[in-house]
């Protein structure tokens, strides 16, 4: 099983460019055995939408 | 107005009302706002503009300079604004191509001191088999989408990327904050790709761990700051 250190690389690369085919296979093996990397590659995910509404105005907060 | 007016003065600019023009048209004539909206709207927006250039440059002098040109450039551009967008993300859109250009231009002048080298430490999230160490496992997050919606998110976050090495929270905040391509941040920046990948997979995990401490572990409240 690949590391969890580079299954976190995967995760983050897939915000920024496609994968290949043995990368996400990969990726996919390693979030099925690993509830750790589950919640690290959600919490990416979250990071991406919250970062781009940084400067969207639909949900205006106080600052 | 005599608000407006005074908290507009800024670096030697004064952003200036057209004498006797009480609405503002557009290339057909027709007028989308009134002048006295869009100064209002404008005014609002300044903080979080502020905020936001404040990320991308790190010198607060030279984010209210950009933030400033950005006003003047909405205010004599209004004419082009067509209300198909909110005022505000139009007023974003030129706001971030003037960081760019910014960036851009530092990068030329070798003036960002840039080095790609300098990038935050992740060994230590890992044991020897770069498998998560206990105390770096990722943990439950508590209502993550709503994060945006509360208040004193926006200054954790802040805080978080701000205490990345400052060029990782460059490359960070172009394709998080500002959501430029990876190809052209590294034009930009003069580093190759797989350079940025590496520099974006350290700043992500820096700032997950930072915003769960920070935030996410603690439903509401805000513990750093």
């Amino acid at each position: 099983m690949q590391s969890c250190k580079r299954a976190t690389e995967l995760m983050s690369q897939q915000l920024d460019r496609e994968l290949s085919g043995s990368e996400k296979l990969s990726l996919k093996m390693h979030l099925f055995m690993c509830r750790h990397c589950r919640k690290c590659d959600a919490q990416f995910k979250v990071l991406h939408r919250l970062a781009s509404a940084r400067s969207q105005v639909d949900k205006p907060d106080k600052d | 107005m005599a608000d407006y007016a005074d908290t507009v003065q800024v670096s030697g600019y004064r952003f200036g009302v057209v004498e006797g023009e009480g609405t503002l048209t557009d290339k057909e004539g027709r007028t989308p706002l009134g002048s006295d909206e869009v100064q209002q709207r404008l005014q609002a927006i300044r903080p979080r503009l502020l905020a936001f250039a404040r990320i991308q440059l790190g010198d607060p002098v030279q984010a209210e300079d950009l933030v400033q040109d950005a006003m003047i450039a909405a205010w004599e551009g209004i004419g082009a604004f067509t209300g198909a967008a909110k005022l505000e993300t139009w007023v974003f859109g030129i706001l971030k191509h003037k960081l760019v250009d910014e960036i851009r231009h530092r990068h030329r002048e070798q003036t960002t001191g840039f080095n790609p080298d300098e990038m935050p430490e992740i060994d230590g999230l890992f044991n020897p088999r770069a498998h998560w160490l206990p105390a770096s496992r990722p943990q439950k997050w508590h209502e993550p989408e709503q994060a945006c919606l509360q208040d004193g998110f926006w200054q954790v976050f802040d805080f978080c990327v701000l205490h990345l090495p400052e060029s990782t929270a460059r490359v960070f905040s172009m394709r998080e904050l500002m959501g430029l391509e990876t190809a052209e941040i590294c034009e930009s920046l003069g580093i190759s790709e797989q350079n940025c990948w590496v520099i974006l997979h350290r700043a992500r995990l820096k700032l997950r761990a930072c915003l769960e401490n920070g935030w996410f572990s603690k439903g509401d409240s805000n513990a750093i700051l």
